[in-house]
Order: C-alpha cells, then sequence, then structure tokens
C-alpha cells in the first residue's frame, strides 16, 4: 500500500527509530548515501555501518527530552552497539508554538514581537531578517536611512557577540569545564545590559522593526561599547588559556563530530558548522545586505570539520565582530533612525499631544497596522547559527498571508546522526553542543 | 523613488528554465515547476549547481484561488515552495510547484538534498502534503496523534478544542 493511501487511511506512520532487526539493508544505506550524494551500492562499499541483521547486539535508547545537556528539549534516540553510536535520530516539537500560525494572525506592526521570540539567544537578527523582508515588499528597502542601517548592523553583530559567548559557556558546561561557563555567562550579561540600555529589555527586544529601528541610541552608548569590546577582548585570551591550548580541552573536541564539506552542503548546514568544513560561507560577504561590504572582516572557516573547529570558528567569531563593532563605531552616521515614510513610521509622541490627525494616524497604525502590496520574498541574512530566511506572502492586507522562518538550528540539527555516526556517547554531548542548536528556533 | 518593485509576479516573463516558466518578483527568479515535472527539474538544477535546498515551505491558497501564475501553470490549493543555493554562483532559486487539494503529494527530494528530510516532514505535519518515498514521513512538531494540519487556512483559531484522539472532552 502506498503512503498516500495508508495516511488516507487515518493510519498515520508515527516517529521513531527502528531497530536495525527491522530494517532492510537498502533503507541503512539509503540514510548514509543520500547524504554522501551516491547511490546505496558505493554507500556499501564505504562500509562501517554493519548491516547483518543477525547482529541484533544493539540498544535503542532514548537521550532527552530532559538531559542537561540537549539544550533545552531535544530528545535523541541513540542506536548503541556497546558505547558506539550507530544510528541516531533527532525528535523535536517539544517546544512548539504554532509562531508562524500566529504569525498570520499578527500585522507587521506586532510581527516583530513574534518573530523576535525563536531565536531567543539572538533575537535582533530574527527581527533583522522580518523587517527585511517586509521592506522588500513595501519597496521601501533601499530608503531606509544610514543610521538606522549602521545601527541595526551594531546590534547585529553585538548580537553575534553575545549569542557566541552563550555557546562558549554551554560548550564548557557540557563538557565539564564548569568555570567557562560561568564566565560565558558573565560576558554575556554584559553585552545584555548593553541591549537593556538600548531597547529596554535584554532579551526579545523587538527593536528593529519594519522601516528602521524603534529608538536611536541612548546618550553614553559609544562609551559603554568601548568599554564593552575593553571587556571582553581579553576575557577572550583568558578562553583561550584556558581551554583552546589546553590538551583535556583539545582531546574532548578534535576528532569528535567530523562532518564533511558534502555532508554539510547536502545537509544543508550553514554557519559555523559549514565554515568548519572548510567552505567560506558567509552571507555577510557573499550575499551582502545593509552595508557589510563598506566593512573589512574575514571569513573565519576551519578544516577539517569537527567540534574543535566549530569551536574555534566561534571564538574567532567573536573577535571579528569586535573588529566589526570598532568600524561602526568610527563611522556612525547621523540623521534620522527609522524611515520618514508616513504609511510605516507611527508619528512622534510629542505630535500626539498636539495634533488630532497625528492622533488619528497614531492609533490607526497601531490598530490597523499598513497595508503591504501583493508579492512574496524570501530574504536570508547571517544569524549566529547560519542563515536564517524569512518567507512571506502578502495578500495585500495588513497582515501576512504567509510567514515562513527558515530556522538555520532546524536544518542544522539534521546534521547530528551523521556526526555522531561511529563516535562514542560520551562524545555525543560534545557534537549537540558544538552544533549549538537553540530549540526555540527549531520548534517555533 | 527609484527603486519600486519592477517585476511583480503577475507579469508574464517570456524566459523559461528546464522548459518552466521563470518570472522575477522583487528582484529574486522564480521558477514554476509542473508537479509531474518537478523531480526532473530538481535533478536538472542540482546538477546546474544548485547544491543545497536551503528551505522547503508550503503555502495553502485556499483564500487566494484565482491568482495569475505564469504560462500553463494551473493555480492549485497548495504550492511547495523549494528555496535552493547555488553556494559557487552565489545565486538563489525558488521553485513553485502547485499541489492539488484532491491529491496532495510531490515525490520527496530526501535522495537529492537529504537536509530537505525534516522541512518535508514539516510541510507534512502543517499541511498534509505527502512526500513519496520519503524515508520516515511522520508528524514532526506536532504530537503524533494530532488531528489536523495547522497552518491549512481551514484550520480553526481561536478556540482550544481537545485535539486528542483517546481524550474525553
Amino acid at each position: 500500500m502506498s503512503i498516500v493511501e495508508t495516511i488516507r487511511d487515518g493510519n498515520e506512520p508515527a516517529q521513531g527509530l527502528k531497530p536495525r532487526s527491522e530494517l532492510t539493508a537498502r533503507e541503512l544505506l539509503r540514510e548514509v548515501g543520500s547524504v554522501l550524494r551516491m547511490s546505496e551500492t558505493d554507500a556499501a562499499k564505504l562500509g562501517g555501518v554493519p548491516v547483518d541483521p543477525s547482529e541484533d547486539q544493539t540498544m535503542i535508547i532514548n537521550m532527552g527530552p530532559q538531559h542537561p545537556s540537549t539544550h533545552g528539549v531535544l530528545r535523541l534516540m541513540l542506536e548503541l552497539q556497546g558505547e558506539t553510536v550507530l544510528r541516531c535520530k533527532p525528535i523535536i516539537g517539544y517546544l512548539h508554538t504554532g509562531m508562524e500560525k500566529t504569525g498570520e494572525a499578527l500585522t507587521y506592526m506586532q510581527g516583530g514581537t513574534n518573530l523576535t521570540r525563536m531565536d531567543y539567544v539572538s533575537p535582533l537578527n530574527n527581527e533583522l531578517v522580518f523587517s527585511m523582508a517586509v521592506e522588500k515588499l513595501l519597496g521601501i528597502e533601499h530608503d531606509i536611512p544610514e543610521r538606522a542601517v549602521w545601527m541595526r548592523m551594531l546590534l547585529s553583530e553585538l548580537n553575534r557577540m553575545s549569542s557566541h559567548l552563550l555557546f562558549m559557556a554551554t560548550n564548557g558546561m557540557d563538557l565539564g569545564a564548569v568555570s567557562m561557563m560561568i564566565y560565558g555567562w558573565r560576558e554575556r550579561e554584559e553585552v545584555l545590559r548593553f541591549f537593556q540600555k538600548v531597547t529596554g529589555l535584554r532579551m526579545n527586544h523587538n527593536f528593529i522593526r519594519p522601516g528602521g529601528v524603534a529608538a536611536d541610541l541612548p546618550g553614553g552608548w559609544r562609551d559603554d561599547v568601548l568599554g564593552l569590546l575593553e571587556l571582553i577582548e581579553p576575557r577572550l585570551d583568558e578562553y583561550d588559556t584556558l581551554m583552546t591550548g589546553q590538551p583535556l580541552w583539545r582531546d574532548r573536541l578534535q576528532g569528535v563530530g567530523v562532518i564533511t564539506a558534502t555532508e554539510a552542503i547536502a545537509l544543508g548546514a550553514t554557519g559555523p558548522i559549514l565554515r568548519g568544513t572548510g567552505v567560506p560561507w558567509d552571507l555577510r560577504r557573499d550575499q551582502p545586505y545593509l552595508c557589510y561590504p563598506e566593512l573589512d572582516f574575514d571569513v573565519i572557516v576551519g578544516s577539517y570539520g569537527d567540534a574543535f573547529d566549530r569551536y574555534a570558528i566561534r571564538l574567532n567569531e567573536v573577535r571579528e565582530s569586535m573588529k566589526l563593532v570598532r568600524q561602526i563605531l568610527d563611522r556612525m552616521p547621523a540623521g534620522d533612525f527609522r524611515i520618514q515614510n508616513k504609511k510605516v513610521t507611527p508619528p512622534p509622541r510629542a505630535r500626539i499631544d498636539e495634533s488630532m490627525e497625528a492622533l488619528i494616524h497614531h492609533f490607526k497604525i497601531f490598530t490597523e497596522g499598513f497595508k503591504v502590496p501583493e508579492g512574496e520574498v524570501y530574504v536570508a541574512i547571517e544569524s549566529p547559527r547560519g542563515e536564517i530566511g524569512c518567507y512571506i506572502v502578502s495578500d495585500g492586507s495588513p497582515t501576512p498571508y504567509r510567514i515562513h522562518v527558515r530556522a538555520p538550528s532546524f536544518v542544522n540539527v539534521q546534521c547530528l546522526p551523521h556526526m555522531m555516526r561511529g563516535g562514542l556517547v560520551a562524545d555525543a554531548v560534545a557534537v549537540i553542543s558544538s552544533v549549538d542548536p537553540v530549540l526555540g528556533e527549531v520548534d517555533r | 523613488m527609484s527603486d519600486q518593485p519592477e517585476a511583480q509576479q503577475s507579469a508574464p516573463d517570456p524566459v523559461t528554465l528546464h522548459g518552466c516558466p521563470l518570472v522575477v518578483s522583487y528582484g529574486q527568479p522564480v521558477v514554476f515547476a509542473p508537479r509531474d515535472r518537478y523531480a526532473a527539474v530538481m535533478k536538472a538544477l542540482l546538477a546546474d549547481g544548485y547544491e543545497m535546498c536551503a528551505d522547503l515551505t508550503a503555502v495553502d491558497y485556499l483564500l487566494i484561488p484565482d491568482r495569475a501564475l505564469p504560462g500553463e501553470i494551473a493555480a492549485e490549493r497548495f504550492e511547495v515552495v523549494v528555496n535552493l543555493l547555488s553556494l559557487r554562483d552565489r545565486k538563489r532559486l525558488r521553485v513553485r510547484v502547485q499541489v492539488p487539494e484532491s491529491d496532495p503529494s510531490l515525490p520527496t527530494l530526501f535522495d537529492q538534498h537529504p537536509g530537505s528530510e525534516a522541512m518535508e516532514r514539516e510541510v507534512y505535519d502543517m499541511f498534509g502534503i505527502v512526500f513519496t518515498d520519503h524515508p520516515d514521513l511522520s508528524r514532526i512538531l506536532m504530537p503524533e496523534d494530532w488531528e489536523g494540519h495547522p497552518l491549512r487556512k481551514d484550520y480553526e483559531i481561536g478556540s482550544i478544542p481537545v485535539q486528542f484522539k483517546q481524550a474525553r472532552a
């Protein structure tokens, strides 16, 4: 019976990992072969995956969803032979709250509050990609004032720093370097303190909005950023002393969770995972947006595609982001922080007190939102975790007809089975950590 | 303003790619693949260098049934949207396929783009579009015994009915 008929009859298949005694060799080899983009026969020649059905000394166990090192509620089904992981299947959805459905009910004005909660570790990048998609539909993407663009870059880079610092913390915690956990959270908190000063909130800012940003930078922001850079720079060197050069740390990460460039591209992996395999792919450079072409920065790549490469890439990307922030500080232009387009910009607060029209305008724009022309766009930017994309279909009304977010973690989690194959259970923790998934955006 | 979105998707364009109409929507190339040639077109595009399936999603056009599509493509209720990426040429391409309500199924992309595995499962979960020959087509985000496909436009929001098969309301 075909799958279409099975489902029509109400017998939906349930997800799970079948023991290999119940699988055919073809099914097992398809898992490997498709990722290497080769036929099952070629995959069989590679060896490595025992396909003898009589070999039933394997055990299927669950790891998570409540495991402390699964970064939220990720569940892995692992097929083990002794301590070796033969296969693995990530099971997700525990944090699904229907954000794409919610997004269809919210206006473009309110959309940011929804989107920002997806990847809660880099909320400003979520807002940025949403705002850029809406602006593209409105046809105003080239009219955003300079200052707003540079503020967006500043915040996006600081957010990349805070996100990678959090990765340093959780990666340390997962591998038992508990002091690193404390240090990582401490430094991240410094960045969040700056966000709080600028946006009013530590997380879930809804600060980058269609048309610009919500408010201008507060007084003394330049000193705050300089203080932040001064503080974090030596701390990164401390991390190097504490971890990068340390034999224990290297032994835990080097050669663990190896993935090749072919596999990563076939699996759609982006961000540090793809760059770790030696593919220099960074949307900030390769499909530039905002004013990134005017700035000088390097794309950090690895060479082995193991967990250590991914760690080292993130650590050095913090340094690159700091380099970018310095350049942004030097070049931050003066001017408006949002577009002066009556259609998308509410009137300033002071005008509301003196003008009835401004009050009505303000009321209309916040209750009804603004209409966006019909069409569909896909906009992608480089978030700390990889390519975050926003696909919006507009039917001309003030709410999106369909809003879809291409979440980098959702795609990257699919790399786990291929990174873990043949490794040890103890290394599984290092591998999950090195992918750095945020379950909020995996499940949305 | 010089940067008005120049070519809307409704404007027909004689350009084709692998025999499918190619239009430009807000500066982004979009290919409308007929459903029966979807698998072949995706294979040809992979050979063209579109090596990464960046995104695969769907749209339920229940409320916009008579939208204009280029060429011979007839509008159907569902539409599967695939975003392809060529790292070599730094290009993106969007493929839109019409999927009728009467037979919501498409061949899987798993063998060309294994990264589409989770995305196809998400589309199945949210829209009920079946991907034939998919290695593990099951619900990915919703609970296994959930009824209905939440992102369909006729799926009600506003109340929270008890949706589990075993539960007694």
